[in-house]
C-alpha cells in the first residue's frame, strides 16, 4: 500500500490528550425514547493502531461511531476527542478531521472523481494519491460510481475519506457487505493507515476479522462495555 | 339565481353524479356511498361559500374583511397539509407560513401591477385559487421530501460525515422533492389549451365573456396557480430542512425518537 499522508490539517482541532486518549466516553448514554442503547460507556480509544470495537447486532456498536463525529449527540455523559468534548468543537471541523466509512458503500451520483469533489478537493494530483492508495489506477476517476463493484466502492469510499486527510478513521462494519477477498484488502488498507499514524475505530461483528487486524478489542453487550483487552 | 345556470340546471347536472354511483354499483366498486357524500359535500361546501362571498363582495363592506377570510382558509389549507402528512412536526405552521408567503409573492404582483383590482371581488377568490392550487403540491413535496430523505438518508449522512453543512447535504435530494411537485403543474400549463379547458375558462365562456377575454383572464391565473406552487413549495423544502436536521447538522427523522 502507498503511504497516505497522516498531516493533521485541522490545527483549530485539539491534537493531543494529557492522558494520549484520542476518544475518551465518559458515562455516555444513548436513548432512543423509551429504548436505551448505550447505557453508561466508560471507554478510552488509545491515539494510535486499531481498535475493534466488536459485539453482537444491537449491542450499540454503530451508535458508539455516530458519536465520534457528531452524527448524533449522547443523550448522557460526554464524548471527548484528545481531551476536549467534541460538542464544544466545530462541528463540521471535527467531520472533516474523523472520516468515516460506512457499512454499506455510499457513494453520489456520478463519476468517481464527482465523488471525490464532493470532499471539497478538486486537485487531480490528490486524486491519483488517494486513489492509488487504496491500491486503484487513474482509470477509475472517469468511472461511473454505479459501475463499480461492492468491493470497489468500498475503497473509492476511503479514498474519498483519505482525501480530507483525516487524523483518525471511523469504519462501521465496512466489510459487511464486500466477499473474502475485497474484505481482505480493505483490512490490509486499514493496517497500513495505522501504521502510517492515522488510527482507527474499526467495528465488526467478525471475530476472524478481529484476529487478523485488532490493536485492541472493546466487547459491546446490550449497551454496555463488557470487555477492553 | 343570477348566473348562466339555473336551479332546475343543477339538479339535473345531479343525474351525472347519478350515473357515476350506478357505474360504482354495477362494476362493484363500493364506492356509491363515497360518490354521494363527496357530491353533497361539495354542494353544500359551495353553497357555504356562495354565502360568504355575497356577504363580503356586498357593497360598503370592509375590505379587511376578505383578508380576514382569506387569513381563515390559510389556516385550514395549513391544517389539511398537516392532517395528510402527520409524521412530520410543525409542519402545520410551516405550510401556512408557505401559503402566507405565496399570497404575498402572487397577489402582490398582480394587485401591485393593477391586473385586478384589490375589492373584495377579487381578492378572496383569487386567494382561493392560488390556495387551492397549492395545497396539492404542498401535500406533494412534503411527502416527497421524507420518502427521499427516508430512502437516501445513508447518502445525507455520507454527505454530512464528510463535513458538509446540512443545507449542502440536503441540496440534491431537496431538489428532486421539489422537481417532482413542479413537473405536474408545468405539464397542465404546457398541456392547456390543447389537451383540456380550464374550468374557469369555460366558466367564464358559460357566463358569456368573449373567448378572448377568457383566454387572456385564464393566463393570468394559470400563471399565478405556476408562481404560488413555486414559492409555497420552495418555502416547504426549506422550511422542512430547517425542521429535518438539528443545529449541528445531524439528519433527525421523525421514527428516530
Amino acid at each position: 500500500m502507498n503511504s497516505q499522508p497522516a498531516t493533521p490539517t485541522n490545527q483549530r482541532l485539539p491534537t493531543a490528550a494529557p492522558d494520549g486518549a484520542l476518544f475518551t466516553f465518559d458515562d455516555v448514554t444513548v436513548a432512543f425514547g423509551k429504548a436505551q442503547v448505550l447505557r453508561g460507556i466508560d471507554l478510552q480509544v488509545p491515539g494510535s493502531g486499531i481498535t475493534v470495537v466488536l459485539g453482537p447486532s444491537g449491542s450499540g456498536k454503530s451508535t458508539l461511531t455516530r458519536l465520534c463525529n457528531r452524527l448524533l449527540d449522547a443523550t448522557g455523559g460526554t464524548v471527548s476527542l484528545r481531551g476536549t468534548d467534541v460538542r464544544d468543537l466545530d462541528v463540521l471541523e471535527l467531520r472533516r478531521a474523523v472520516g468515516m466509512v460506512f457499512q454499506r458503500p455510499t457513494l453520489f451520483d456520478g463519476t468517481v472523481r464527482d465523488n471525490f469533489e464532493a470532499t471539497g478537493v478538486s486537485d487531480p494530483a490528490r486524486h491519483h494519491e488517494v486513489l492509488a492508495s487504496v491500491g486503484l489506477d487513474a482509470n477509475f476517476l472517469v468511472r461511473g460510481a454505479a459501475t463499480l463493484s461492492g468491493g470497489e466502492a468500498q475503497r473509492v469510499c476511503l479514498a474519498r475519506t483519505l482525501l480530507m486527510r483525516p487524523q483518525v478513521l471511523v469504519a462501521d462494519e465496512p466489510t459487511a457487505s464486500l466477499d473474502e477477498a475485497a474484505s481482505r484488502t480493505l483490512e490490509g488498507l486499514a493496517r497500513g493507515l495505522a501504521d502510517h499514524g492515522v488510527p482507527i475505530l474499526w467495528v465488526t461483528h467478525d471475530l476472524a476479522q478481529v484476529e487478523r487486524i485488532a490493536d485492541r478489542r472493546v466487547l459491546l453487550e446490550g449497551g454496555r462495555v463488557v470487555a477492553v483487552e | 339565481m343570477s348566473g348562466p345556470v339555473e336551479l332546475l340546471g343543477v339538479a339535473a347536472s345531479g343525474l351525472l353524479v347519478l350515473i357515476a354511483v350506478g357505474i360504482s354499483a354495477w362494476a362493484g366498486l363500493r364506492l356509491e356511498r363515497d360518490l354521494i357524500t363527496a357530491a353533497l359535500r361539495a354542494l353544500v361546501q359551495l353553497l357555504l361559500l356562495g354565502l360568504v362571498l355575497t356577504a363580503l363582495m356586498a357593497p360598503g363592506q370592509p375590505l379587511a374583511l376578505s383578508w380576514l377570510w382569506v387569513a381563515v382558509m390559510i389556516l385550514f389549507a395549513g391544517w389539511t397539509v398537516h392532517r395528510r402528512v402527520p409524521s412530520v412536526r410543525g409542519l402545520w405552521l410551516l405550510s401556512m407560513g408557505a401559503f402566507a408567503a405565496s399570497a404575498v409573492v402572487t397577489l402582490g404582483v398582480l394587485f401591485g401591477a393593477g391586473v385586478f383590482p384589490v375589492t373584495g371581488t377579487t381578492v378572496v377568490p383569487l386567494a382561493g385559487l392560488m390556495i387551492g392550487n397549492s395545497m396539492t403540491a404542498t401535500i406533494l413535496v412534503s411527502r416527497r421530501i421524507m420518502a427521499e430523505f427516508k430512502d437516501k438518508r445513508l447518502e445525507i449522512e455520507a454527505r454530512l460525515a464528510l463535513g458538509h453543512p446540512s443545507s449542502e447535504a440536503a441540496k440534491p435530494y431537496l431538489r428532486e422533492a421539489l422537481r417532482t411537485a413542479l413537473i405536474p403543474q408545468v405539464e397542465t400549463t404546457k398541456a392547456v389549451g390543447i389537451v383540456f379547458l380550464p374550468g374557469m375558462m369555460v366558466g367564464l365562456l358559460l357566463a358569456g365573456v368573449s373567448p378572448l377575454g377568457a383566454v387572456q383572464a385564464q393566463v393570468v391565473i394559470m400563471y399565478l396557480v405556476l408562481g404560488s406552487v413555486a414559492v409555497t413549495t420552495s418555502v416547504i423544502a426549506l422550511g422542512m430542512r430547517r425542521i429535518l436536521f438539528t443545529h449541528a447538522h445531524q439528519l433527525r427523522l421523525p421514527n428516530d425518537e
